[in-house]
């Protein structure tokens, strides 16, 4: 499959760039429509939200786990607790629990 | 260099969950018959897991390239509102040359974090990218070539970690302003209707996520703008 692989690879990774580079370097202006402006704003919570639920129900072992710690993950963030730390408490909660099953 | 090393900093629970991800991306891409240069070349070229895990697929099927054109489009195509949506935010100097090069970087992760500063600079963005690459790239070598002797229970706690990270972003935010929370339930309503009823759950799940997260911040922005300049 090699001298095909590095086609592939090619095709994949030019469209990839492209998608990301073309808004980026050829929109310089300031969009001032307030409604293109909300849709922008709320873009970054759309996509990881959707992105998150509901995959995160069973993104570990057991259903079981993946819920609580869902459950414990939403708390600590709405106390507002870094990153790393959140991302930290989930992962130990899993493996707490998946110990225990 | 003091914005660097803060981008860097910021940016270590990105890297900590692209480990994970990336580390099962190069256990996948070996079992499947591709070698460990061929995993780590697809990473370094590509900084995405959905159309990563997707590529695999066809180039293992032989499918043929306007397949791969298509589905890397589809899956991708997020990009190009992220991309529109931080153009919005660079600051002066994020421009030219360094807007060519780093868009390369814009996935879901660094472009969240990113869009939580009043404006981006270089600097702060290139910090973000470095390290978020960084583990990337090094999951990807790890994964392709000691995938198979993990033990589950480490790869299944480690695999909520990217989930952890995007709470921990969105709900803040929600805290916030009201309106990003009605956008959110709408985010996830969509998103969960293409998960779980029949027929549209035979979607691929990059292209389901594109569709709910455009939708519900399409409805927000005509249902509740603030309908005065911000941001």
């Amino acid at each position: 499959m090699d001298k095909q692989f590095y086609i592939y690879l090619a095709i994949m990774s030019l469209i990839t760039y492209a998608i990301r580079a073309i808004p980026l370097v050829f929109i310089n202006k300031k969009i001032t429509n307030p409604t293109i402006q909300s849709f922008l704003d709320y873009i970054p919570y759309t996509v990881l939200a959707a992105m998150t639920f509901p995959d995160i129900f069973y993104s570990t072992g057991h259903l079981i786990s993946g819920i609580v710690a869902t459950i414990i993950i939403i708390y600590a963030s709405y106390k507002e607790l870094s990153l790393i730390q959140v991302a930290c408490i989930g992962c130990f909660v899993v493996v707490m629990i998946e110990l225990i099953l | 260099m003091k914005e660097i090393k803060r981008g860097m900093k910021n940016g270590i629970p990105i890297a900590l969950g692209y480990l994970s991800v990336s580390f099962s991306f190069g256990a996948i891409a070996v079992s499947m018959g591709f070698s460990v240069i061929q995993a780590v070349l697809i990473s370094l070229l590509n900084l995405t897991s959905a159309g990563q895990f997707a590529s695999l697929g066809i180039i293992a099927g032989q499918g043929t390239y306007l397949e791969m054109a298509i589905v890397e489009l589809t899956v991708n195509i997020r990009y190009a509102f992220m991309s529109l949506s931080l153009s919005q935010k660079v600051d002066e100097k994020f421009k030219g040359i360094y807007k060519w090069l780093l868009s390369f970087f814009i996935t879901d992760e660094i472009f969240a974090l990113s869009m939580l500063e009043e404006n981006v600079s270089r600097t702060y963005f290139f910090g973000l990218a470095s390290i978020s690459t960084a583990g990337w790239m090094l999951g990807t070598t790890l994964g392709a070539m000691l995938g198979s002797i993990v033990p589950t229970v480490i790869s299944n706690a480690l695999s909520i970690a990217l989930y952890a990270m995007f709470i921990a972003i969105i709900i803040p935010g929600m805290k916030k302003d009201k309106n990003i929370i009605k956008v959110v339930a709408l985010a996830i309503i969509i998103r969960s209707g293409f998960y779980y009823l029949p027929i549209i759950n035979q979607l691929s799940s990059g292209f389901a996520m594109t569709i709910s997260a455009l939708t519900s911040a399409f409805i927000g922005a005509v249902l509740f703008n603030k309908g005065e300049a911000h941001g």
